[in-house]
Parts: C-alpha cells; structure tokens; sequence
C-alpha cells in the first residue's frame, strides 16, 4: 500500500471516492480492481454502482438509503475481507490494421521514437495490455502496457472527426476508438473489433482488469476496406 | 391500439428524446443522460398519467414546432416559462392539453429558464440502448435527436387527462443559484486559499453549455504545479473542474465518467436540476457543506419532490 493511502473523499450527497495511490502502476491498480471485486461480491444496502480508475475507485450509493459513514465502514470491511472471489481476467484478441492512411500518425511516431515503422508495430503487437478503465466516451477503453520503446507524450494539438475503430497511443496508453471523435493521441492503425459489442446481453467486450493483445491483419482483412466502422 | 404522428416543424439545437437515464453503466463510459431538469420532466409525466420513467421531449432554448398529422394525444409540458400556442391558445410551461390531427404545438422560450419538457401520451417509435431512450448527445445513442423535417410516431396514444389545464410550478422547480458542494476529492491540487476562493466568487454562467458541461466566469483557480499529471480519475454529474488554464466548468447530463482535470468541489445532485435552469450571465455561488449535511439537504428535496409529483397524480 503506498504511504498516505488509501484517502477516502465524499462526493455529494451520493458517493465516496477511494484513492489508493496517486500514479498509474499495476499494483495501485490491483487494489482498486480488489476492492471493486470485494463490493461486488458483498455489497452493501444502498449500494448503485462502482466505478474503477487508474488508481481510484468511485461508490456511488442511494442517500435516501444510505450515508458516507456507512458506505466507507461497508468499503473498509469489503477491502479487508480476503474471501472475495476475483472474476479471472478474460484475454482477448484485438485485430489491428497498419496500412497506409488508416495509421495517419505511425511515421511520425518512428521518427520521434528513432526507430522504423516495422519495429514500432512490432512493438506494439508486443505489449501485454490490461484494460484500466473506462472514460471519455461509451466503451473508450483505457489499455495500459504500451511498451516504453513507443511511448509519447499527447500531440499539441487535437485532430478532429478521427473515425471510430481508431486504435491510438499516448504515454503508457492505448484505446481503441467507438465514436467519431477528436483526438490528441497518436493514431497507428484501425482495428474492426467493435467494443460497444451491440449485443443486449453483453453490451460491452471488456470489463475492466481483462487483458488485451493485439493481433496485425492485412487491410483487405478488415470487413470493407476499413472505409467505414461501426 | 390508437397511434398518432408528429411533424417536427421546427427544432431548435440540443432538442433530444429523453427518459429519467440510464443508470449503473458509469464503469464502461456510459454517463447516465437523461434530462438535465429530472424534476420537470418527472412533473410532465406525472401530470399526463405517463410512468415516471416515461419518455419525453427535452427542449432547449431554441424552441420546438410540431405538428400532429394524425390521431390524438394528450401532451404536458413543464419546466422553465417557456411560452405555449397550441390550437390558436396561447398558454405556457406547466400545463396540459390534447393535440388532435391537424393542430399545431410550438413552445419556445419566455421569461425565466432553459429548459423545457415535454411530455406525450403515446409511446414514441425511437430505440433503447442499454433499456434507456435517453439520448447521449455525444454519440447520438438512445432516443436520438429531435430534428427540422423529422416525423415522430406514437403508439398506444390516448388524450390527455380532464382534470385542471394547468399544474403548479413549485419552488422546488426555480433556478436555484446557491449550489451545495462537497470539497473535493482534488482540493489538494490546489493553493490552500482556493476553497475560500471558490466561496467568494462572483461566479457567472457563460453561454459555452451543453448537455456535457457549462463553463463558468469567475475567479481563476490556478492548479498547483503537476496537477495536470495526476492518473485520470472517476467524475460525476455536478463535478466542478479546473482546466489548466484555471477555468471551471460544472459537469452535467453527459458528462465523462472519468476524467484528468482536477476537481475541486462536487454540486449536490439535488441541486443541479435548479443549475440547469440558469441562463447564461446569470450569478452563482457555491456553499460547502459536510457529507452529514449534503445527505440531510438531499432526503429533505426528496421528500418535497416526491410529495410534489404525488399530488399531480391525484389532479
């Protein structure tokens, strides 16, 4: 546990924030998955929803039910219990295609990481990725374990209507794109797998703490050309 | 079963289908939408007879036209003071009537608020997504857009109810200008003057608004060297912002689930259906309070609403 944590905040009238750290590290990110999986397992009464983060895990509760004091005595017991069963990390494969003008940022990439095309990819198809949240838009997945060899820091400056299925870095992140969006990450290829799954039963492909490798296709293996996603 | 259709005349921007959210999918993005007056439209239906999660219109300054081609249905509307012509009458926001075939509805904006709502006695023909119609702006998903040109289909339509035309506007409905905070949870990334600074304002809304988030004019509050690094956290509806550039921006419907900027207060939910009936220019100020506090402010709005929308259902 890192010095000075975990730090409980209230939020409103409807939520307790734990932090458990203060930077983005696996081991900081096992205790919030920890804790998430502790309140699913035993929640409280009045419990809505969790939300997990790099290093922070949100509890939002019905205040008609419930109160802080309560939620935090209910999250204290929950992170010291050790019977909580933790649902096993799912892996899944993610296609990735490099080619051309669907990778707009990759040659840039290369020459700021001073190395060529080939091996930035083959960097990135190297990373072991774990899904650490979610943020920003429906089904944006935050991936950490980019490799060091490509990390960047943000663009200067945001790039618009970056078509959904964009598969982006920055720093020690990657994600896939589900909406036409802007952008200041790095865009290094298109993936056809589709996050926001459109199936009821389960609407999304990732929970958070599952595990990610991606996998290189060919242009002519994405479903139209990679002309359109979604 | 009795259908109707609706012409959309005229919609101005923002105008969007909404239903009382989408709750529990914070984890995978998903904010939980809905109206950005949860009250109004709650009024609206309640007014009508319609389930309290029942589907409805939100209006946004620019005003809605419609015009009913076929059937007839009964219709609330709620929230602000907005202005009504219906049929010929003109009337205003809390009040109900039925819209036959061949009669025009327009509301556009009057004297006080910004939003409207309203509510149909017909289930409209737009889709779920994650079993909500609200619409996510952003991405379009839900309910979807109410745009110029469109055709609205309502099923299982029936007219509105023969009690009074009109329904009372609450207190509780006003804009509420005096937001109760938590401070926190990032009041450590700021200058330790920054919670009095936050108090002592003047704030004003500025017209940068939609359904995400509104930016505020005010002092600046400058975050403390490095606390643009910190990991990107959890962020709620009514998360009060700083940017780097030390503007604050109050988080609202649509907001990101999770978020870099660091956060120096949270609004109380229950106050934020009285933000969103601000204008821009309009003042603001923020009052902190303790969680006991926020939780005592919270149970006595609840059970005024409640108590509220129980008698329109007895009208």
């Amino acid at each position: 546990m890192t010095e000075g944590f975990p730090r409980f905040h209230p939020i409103a009238e409807h939520g307790l924030m734990i932090d458990f750290g203060d930077r983005i590290d696996p081991a900081i990110h096992d205790l919030v998955l920890a804790a998430d999986a502790a309140l699913a397992a035993d929640p409280f009464s009045g419990l809505c929803e969790t939300i997990p983060s790099h290093a922070s895990l949100l509890i939002r509760f019905d205040p008609l039910i419930c109160d802080h004091a309560q939620a935090r005595l209910a999250a204290e017991r929950a992170m010291a219990s050790d019977s909580a069963t933790r649902r096993p990390a799912r892996q899944h494969d993610v296609a990735v295609c490099y080619e051309d003008e669907l990778a707009p940022d990759l040659a840039a990439v290369a020459i700021q990481t001073g190395q060529s095309v080939e091996a930035v990819i083959a960097a990135h198809l190297a990373g072991e990725y774990q899904v650490y949240m979610y943020g920003f838009a429906p089904g944006y997945a935050y991936l950490a374990g980019l490799p060091a060899a490509i990390r960047l820091p943000r663009k200067p400056a945001a790039m618009r209507g970056i078509p959904a299925g964009s598969v982006l870095i920055a720093g020690p992140q990657c994600l896939v794109t589900t909406l036409t969006m802007p952008t200041g990450w790095w865009i290094i290829g298109r993936s056809p797998t589709r996050i926001l799954t459109g199936d009821p039963a389960q609407p999304f492909l990732f929970e958070v703490g599952d595990r990610i490798r991606f996998r290189r296709i060919a242009r002519k293996d994405l479903p139209d050309g990679g002309h359109h996603h979604g | 079963m009795a259908e109707a259709v609706l012409r959309i005349s005229f919609a101005g921007p923002h105008v969007t289908l909404q239903d009382a959210g989408r709750p529990g999918f914070q984890r995978f993005g998903v904010p939980e939408s809905g109206p950005l007056d949860r009250l109004a439209l709650a009024a609206a239906n309640a007014a009508l007879g319609n389930a309290a999660n029942f589907p409805g219109i939100e209006i946004s300054p620019g005003g809605l036209t419609l015009d009913c081609l076929s059937g007839r249905l009964g219709f609330a509307v709620a929230g602000g003071g907005f202005v009504l012509d219906h049929a010929g009458r003109r009337g205003g926001s809390w009040s109900r009537a039925t819209l036959a075939a061949g009669q025009r509805l327009a509301i556009r904006p009057g004297r006080w608020g910004s939003w409207c709502y309203l509510a149909l006695a017909g289930e409209p023909d737009r889709p779920e997504w994650l079993g909500s119609r609200a619409t996510h702006a952003l991405s379009g998903l839900g309910g979807g857009a109410i745009s110029t040109g469109q055709t609205l289909r309502l099923r299982d339509t029936r007219p509105g109810p023969t009690g009074p035309e009109t329904f009372p506007c609450p207190v509780l409905a006003r804009p509420r200008p005096q937001l109760h905070v938590t401070p926190g949870p990032q009041l450590d990334q700021f200058p330790a003057a920054a919670l009095a600074t936050l108090r002592a304002g003047p704030w004003h809304l500025t017209d940068a608004r939609d359904r995400m988030g509104v930016r505020l004019r005010g002092p600046h509050l400058v975050p403390v060297a490095g606390a643009l690094d910190i990991p990107s956290g959890p962020v709620p509806r009514g998360a009060v912002q700083v940017a780097g550039d030390g503007v604050a921006t109050i988080l609202l419907a649509d907001h990101q689930t999770t978020g870099g900027y660091p956060r120096i207060a949270t609004v109380l939910d229950c106050d934020l259906d009285g933000l969103a009936q601000l204008r821009p220019g309009d003042p603001l100020g923020f009052v902190p309070v303790s969680a006991e506090t926020a939780i005592t402010i919270a149970r006595s709005r609840a059970r005024a609403t409640a108590g509220y929308l129980a008698s329109l259902r007895r009208s």
